[in-house]
């Protein structure tokens, strides 16, 4: 299974294997890693699941849609490198991927 | 009281023709009897057509979870404008509509609500937690013990309008003006209450924007400050706004930050009266509070709807909504339906996912304010149970005449001396 490595806002790190098909949101959720809320449940309509998304990976997670572009606009914190992980589908090709948190989901 | 919705099956919201269902009807809120209706519309018709109300006039029913956040998401067909009527199931006459980004769409929406939302961003949040705090602080102490007050004259009132009061930065002395124009904004003619008509509500609307028109005047010439006076002000996308713009985002502003969480502030004392258990479980483990606030929010849906306007013809669900169709998402079913929300009749203060509810609303609107409105709630309740062993109700709440904004004029408790 591919290892997925969510960085908390304090430094703190979590390497997670998550299934291929999941969503990185669904990875954190189900593990327990602290700091991404996912209040819509995956509906990309909270963003509320808001990553930064390491540069060297931003490419190989695809490119946000309407809605994704939408709901980030609402986001505190956005960045270019932001995305919401519960529209980031897992799989060997995100091997390694690094996402970090935001201070707050909001 | 708010006792969970006990299935009675002779109960009239069961026996009525599916077509008489009227789960909009101020009335039974205001009796505390509106949950049966919206669980017989999720049982039986989950999109539902109302074909009259004397009130409203006719308007859609939308009673499920997934439902709602499809009406949601698609902004395009469900249009929130306040040209088609806005965002509650009342429209206003069509000369007295107000704009107001809620009830707009994109792309002005958007530019308007990013001018405001940087007052509930994190850095602004950890400097208003202080503030809160002292005054939650404050406010509680000064209560009597063992004997009776009105927990929303006393508690959820003054902390609710202080808060608003810092957001705008408004003359501290003058702020019961603040709750008293987020009242007469909500409140309908039909209460009996203090708004008497529609021209009666123009006339403290002419108030409200006068005063407001005087803050704007000294800040729109001082530096930008975090204020949602001077932010407006500034902004690139609101320093152009007609007066009657300004108005209505002023309005949106001050009912948002204050009637609800208010009613969540005076819910959860209720809520918590009614379910000992979950208040002992919530007294022995404290780290609670936060999934405890949030349970508070849906229990209490303090809006209990959100109305859209379909801009064409569109086959939902199997159902034909037409072109200038009302569409009201009811959140208050929805934080019941047990396809998402496991026991959702049920006040627990440990669910494993309390954030799911939909009390926020979901999408583009999503709640401005949520973050700011679970501290406020997570503090009060943190020095609560810091102070008293209960509050206990000693009384019927007094619910509000409206299907919009759930809550309560009065709730009578005492502190055990």
């Amino acid at each position: 299974m591919p290892t997925i490595t969510y960085i908390e806002f304090n430094g703190t790190s979590h390497s997670i294997e998550v299934e291929n098909g999941l969503s990185v949101m669904e990875g954190a959720v189900n593990n327990n890693v602290p700091g991404i809320d996912a209040d819509c449940g995956g509906s990309c309509a909270c963003a509320t699941c808001h990553v930064f998304v390491d540069d060297a990976w931003l490419a190989k997670c695809g490119t946000p849609d309407t809605q994704e572009k939408s709901m980030l606009g609402f986001a505190a914190t956005a960045q270019e490198n932001s995305r919401l992980a519960c529209q980031i589908t897992v799989s060997d090709a995100l091997d390694g991927l690094v996402v970090r948190m935001p201070e707050a989901q909001h | 009281m708010n006792a969970p919705v006990n299935y009675d099956p002779s109960h009239e919201a069961w026996t009525m023709p599916l077509d008489q269902v009227d789960p909009a009807n101020p009335a039974r809120f205001m009796a505390g009897a509106e949950l049966p209706y919206l669980a017989r519309l999720r049982r039986d018709a989950p999109i539902h057509y109302t074909q009259q109300n004397t009130m409203f006039g006719p308007y859609w029913s939308i009673c499920n979870y997934n439902d709602i956040m499809q009406v949601e998401l698609n902004t395009q067909v469900f249009s929130s404008s306040w040209a088609h009527g806005g965002i509650s199931v009342r429209d206003r006459p069509k000369e007295l509509r107000i704009p107001m980004f809620i009830a707009m769409d994109p792309p002005v929406h958007d530019d308007q609500r990013k001018v405001v939302q940087p007052i509930v961003a994190p850095f602004n949040l950890a400097k208003f937690e202080a503030l809160i705090r002292e005054r939650t602080t404050m406010v509680l102490d000064s209560l009597p013990r063992g004997e009776t007050f009105d927990w929303v004259e006393k508690v959820s009132i003054p902390l609710t309008t202080m808060m608003l009061a810092s957001l705008f930065d408004f003359p501290f002395e003058d702020r019961a003006l603040l709750s008293h124009w987020s009242d007469c904004s909500t409140m309908p003619v039909e209460a009996n209450g203090f708004i008497k008509s529609e021209e009666h509500r123009e006339q403290v609307f002419g108030e409200l924007l006068a005063y407001f028109t005087k803050l704007w005047n000294e800040r729109v010439n001082e530096p930008a400050r975090p204020d949602l006076v001077s932010m407006l002000a500034h902004g690139e996308a609101t320093k152009n706004m007609t007066p009657r713009e300004y108005l209505g985002n002023l309005i949106l502003l001050i009912v948002g930050g204050n009637d609800t969480t208010r009613n969540s502030m005076s819910g959860g004392v209720l809520f918590m009266h009614q379910n000992p258990g979950e208040f002992a479980k919530l007294r022995a483990n404290p780290k609670l509070v936060d999934s405890a606030v949030s349970e508070i929010i849906r229990y209490q849906t303090p809006l209990a709807h959100m109305r859209r306007t379909a801009t064409q013809d569109i086959d939902f669900n199997g159902h034909k909504i037409r072109e200038g169709d009302k569409v009201v998402m009811w959140y208050l079913s929805a934080n019941r339906d047990g396809t998402v929300i496991e026991d959702p009749d049920a006040f627990i203060v440990d669910r494993k996912r309390p954030r799911q509810h939909i009390s926020f609303g979901f999408g583009i609107h999503r709640c401005v304010g949520n973050r700011l409105a679970e501290l406020q709630l997570k503090i009060l309740w943190e020095q609560l149970l810091a102070r008293f062993p209960k509050v206990e109700v000693v009384g019927e709440p007094k619910r509000v005449f409206s299907s919009f904004v759930r809550g309560y004029s009065s709730l009578p408790v005492r502190i055990p001396a």
